[in-house]
């Protein structure tokens, strides 16, 4: 692996101002031991193609923006080592945006329907009345923590949503981000907001579409584990029909 | 060119833009508030701090330590009365943010968990994990959801502020996917864009911080506040650069030599035990650890690398169970970018550009001079970060002040009519003409990547951790050519659509102004304070420079550097002490 000078880097590119379909442009990048996708992606940029078009920032897997398909599966741009995809005597890497959402330019996905997604599912705490500061801080025992951090730490990369066959056949599917970010305000013990946000969650664009396949959880780069808060919300949507079936006029939790 | 009309525009969506944003809406839901970032906001760099945010929250702390602890390692430079009100409002904003959700570590009694940090004289650190500014952002984004009066425009960027009669206009901005320039009318504008850091070329932050405000700001006539306070934080990764938090020190992770020598009890931080010590060897402040590793590295006894001089930073005394719930996130990053489990192996580190103190001229209101604009954040200079940044005060800052700006915008919004349609339209284009000749110049004999490794050669050369006149004088001259030679600067991108390209250079052009001003600044401060280092002056100089450097710009010449007075309430300038010596 380390004879390896240069490599084969196909891009997809595609600007709808000149373009009528995505094409592939290949470029040869040196290969550095510890370069990652996104630092061959800013030497083409800076050497060869500055028009070259893709989203980052923080190079430290944590602001969310570098999502692409590198050999055709979802990954943070700054955390897939060249080395990995340049061992036993590959030469070429191909790389294009995210599937499931349409190009805006080159490596660039339109995003839009993930932001109204995300505030549909009501992110925030919900309380019937707030809490004076004067009255300090809830107490939340770390076992209470424990219950909802996991799917706390999502970075809205959208690696699930490209990931989810859900997501390819229904655009409108609520989809495992912002599914698991509603199971994550659900589980905590703050907030008082589920029901109202099982409008959304319960919905035929909800939980239900998910066929649980797991793809969300096999690329999620942060263990957030939206497959796992999915089927939760599953068992628990069901729980609340049989009661409400049960017992008329009961109001669910 | 499109014109919008609103009552409070914010440019930058980070912790200080989102906090500002709800401030606003919670002080007048009538009000319309404009939300503008060049990114979407979880992208913003908030989301890169790791260690957590300071508020005093025991019985053992005051606020009185919070303010001595901050003024003392600010080397007095801090305006006191600032740093007075940080303190005293900084457990309320905390405690705000924990009602809104943010998962902060907790007690085993279920109460918000504090931990040591650098140059603290008690355990008032608030944490989540080890990823406090990504939990932060994100529930200060999710929060912002929830208030109708907010409307965010994401990826938009913005170029320059409009200006009536000497007050606030609004802003010229385009739409980053569609190229469309547009003019936004407010009463009231905050800019909360975040440092500079990557005027630097080895630095922990991310692309996107290249100090957009601080250039607007500075373009519109308000001066640059103490820029050449430039932070180094002590432990970043060789070669990339990532942040390895000090809550990895907070937690009890020691620093040592080729020798294996905890080497920082040579440089006035000792002794070493007993261990751990607050304000002591790897509790010290930042830049006095960046300082004594260059020291160490004039000695020849840095460890030899394959990324060049580095020290190691062992945690493997600390176990695995405490790293992984404290300390997760750095054990990952370790693991992906330098190979090593910090479990099994110490990491190697060194001095990394971080953050800059210096910023936008503001007052304890959060207010510039411009009537209407207000700045808040890393963007800004309040001051309260003096001469050196405690770690773990820069999140509570922008939440403190992003809160104070948020309403005292609101507020002047309430006071002052909507500018002149005609007046801003007129200014805006004669700022838009700057951006269309980047895409309209074809033959040019400047590249941006050019212009850029230029420029944060020469900033790392003359305004490194240790500084003299000859090499500042060097950088100086060179970022005078810069500046003229980023007249005749080139695109290859000549797309209306999502241009990269565009945006690069016109960050560009930003990031020469503000080198000019941290240079200047830096040659003209000739003492040795906090961060400012200068090998000529070494010693402190309080009788010509308990001084805050103010950079005024100047059409077509470099920036004129004059001086203003550092408040002084009820601390007298003293010597900085630690190690065993501390109180």
């Amino acid at each position: 692996m380390t004879d390896h000078k240069t490599f084969t880097l196909e891009v997809l590119r595609y600007n709808p101002e000149s373009d009528d379909v995505p094409h592939v442009q290949s470029f040869t990048v040196p290969y550095e031991e510890d370069w990652v996708v996104l630092d061959a992606l800013n030497w083409v940029k800076d050497n060869v193609d500055g028009s070259l078009t893709y989203r980052w920032s923080c190079h430290m897997a944590v602001c969310g923006s570098c999502g692409i398909m590198v050999n055709n599966e979802p990954v943070l741009s700054c955390k897939a080592f060249l080395r990995d995809y340049l061992a036993g005597g590959n030469t070429k890497i191909t790389v294009g945006a995210l599937k499931n959402f349409p190009i805006e330019k080159d490596l660039v996905i339109v995003m839009d329907s993930f932001m109204e997604k995300l505030e549909a599912v009501k992110p925030w705490i919900i309380r019937t009345s707030e809490r004076p500061v004067e009255d300090g801080t809830f107490t939340q025992l770390p076992k209470q923590l424990m219950r909802f951090k996991r799917h706390t730490m999502c970075i809205n990369c959208l690696l699930c949503y490209a990931a989810c066959p859900q997501v390819g056949l229904n655009p409108g599917f609520i989809g495992p981000a912002a599914l698991a970010l509603a199971h994550r305000y659900n589980l905590d013990s703050r907030d008082q907001g589920k029901e109202l946000r099982k409008d959304v969650t319960a919905s035929h664009d909800g939980v239900w579409e998910c066929t649980f396949v797991s793809a969300c959880s096999e690329v999620c780069p942060k263990d957030v584990e939206p497959a796992g808060a999915i089927q939760e919300q599953k068992i628990e949507s069901s729980i609340d029909w049989a009661l409400d079936h049960l017992m008329p006029g009961r109001k669910s939790r | 060119m499109d014109v919008f009309e609103t009552d409070i525009v914010i440019v930058g969506a980070g912790g200080a833009g989102l906090r500002a944003a709800i401030a606003a809406a919670e002080a007048d839901p009538a009000l319309s508030v404009t939300l503008l970032s060049k990114v979407y906001p979880m992208r913003s760099h908030t989301v890169a701090a790791e260690g957590g945010a300071a508020g005093v929250a025991t019985a053992e702390d005051s606020l009185d330590n919070h303010f001595n602890d901050t003024v003392s390692g600010g080397d007095w430079l801090c305006d006191q009365d600032a740093v007075e009100f940080f303190v005293e409002q900084a457990p309320k904003e905390l405690i705000r943010t924990e009602h809104w959700g943010c998962p902060w570590s907790r007690t085993i009694d279920g109460k918000v968990a504090v931990r040591p940090f650098g140059g603290m004289k008690v355990e008032r650190t608030w944490y989540a994990a080890d990823k406090t500014g990504f939990h932060l952002l994100h529930t200060l984004f999710q929060t912002s959801m929830k208030y109708p009066s907010i409307k965010r425009m994401d990826e938009v960027y913005t170029t320059d502020l409009l200006i009536e009669d000497g007050r606030i206009a609004g802003v010229l901005a385009h739409e980053i996917r569609s190229g469309k320039p547009m003019v936004i009318l407010a009463r009231s504008v905050i800019i909360c864009t975040g440092g500079a850091g990557r005027v630097f070329p080895f630095t922990t932050n991310g692309a996107i911080k290249t100090g957009d405000g601080m250039a607007m700001a500075f373009r519109a006539g308000v001066p640059l506040k103490d820029m050449e306070f430039v932070q180094y934080h002590p432990t970043g990764l060789p070669g990339t650069g990532i942040l390895i938090s000090e809550a990895a020190r907070g937690e009890g992770g020691i620093l040592v030599n080729k020798d294996g020598y905890r080497y920082l009890q040579d440089y006035g931080m000792g002794p070493p035990d007993p261990w751990p010590r607050k304000k002591a060897m790897e509790l010290g402040p930042r830049d006095r650890l960046s300082q004594a590793f260059w020291q160490e590295q004039q000695k020849g006894r840095c460890i030899d690398s394959k990324w060049g001089d580095v020290m190691h930073l062992d945690l493997r005394h600390l176990g695995e169970a405490k790293i992984a719930e404290r300390l997760p996130f750095i054990r990952d990053l370790a693991k992906s970018y330098v190979g090593v489990d910090v479990v099994n192996a110490p990491i190697p580190v060194r001095p990394v550009i971080h953050y800059t103190m210096g910023g936008i001229h503001t007052d304890i209101n959060a207010a510039t001079p411009v009537p209407g604009l207000y700045a808040a954040g890393e963007c800004a200079c309040v001051s309260i970060n003096g001469a050196n940044r405690l770690g773990s005060n820069s999140l509570t800052e922008l939440l403190v002040f992003g809160a104070v700006a948020g309403r005292n915008a609101a507020a002047h919004a309430r006071g002052v009519p909507i500018p002149s349609r005609t007046n801003a339209l007129a200014q805006a284009d004669g700022h838009r003409k700057r951006v269309v000749a980047l895409l309209e110049r074809s033959k040019a004999t400047e590249s941006v990547v050019g212009l850029r490794t230029a420029l944060n050669d020469t900033m790392e050369s003359g305004c490194g951790i240790y500084r003299t006149e000859e090499t500042l004088r060097a950088t100086v001259e060179t970022l005078a050519t810069l500046r003229q030679r980023f007249a005749n600067v080139a695109i290859d991108d000549k797309s209306g659509i999502y241009n990269t390209d565009l945006t690069g250079a016109i960050e560009l052009g930003n990031m020469i102004e503000i080198g000019e001003c941290m240079a200047l600044s830096a040659l003209q401060r000739t003492e040795s304070r906090g961060s400012h280092q200068r090998l000529d002056h070494p010693a402190r100089d309080d009788a010509a420079f308990l001084k805050h450097s103010m950079a005024h710009r100047v059409e077509g010449e470099p920036p004129r550097v004059d001086y203003r007075d550092v408040v002084i309430t009820r601390s007298r300038p003293a010597e900085r002490v630690y190690g065993g010596e501390a109180k």
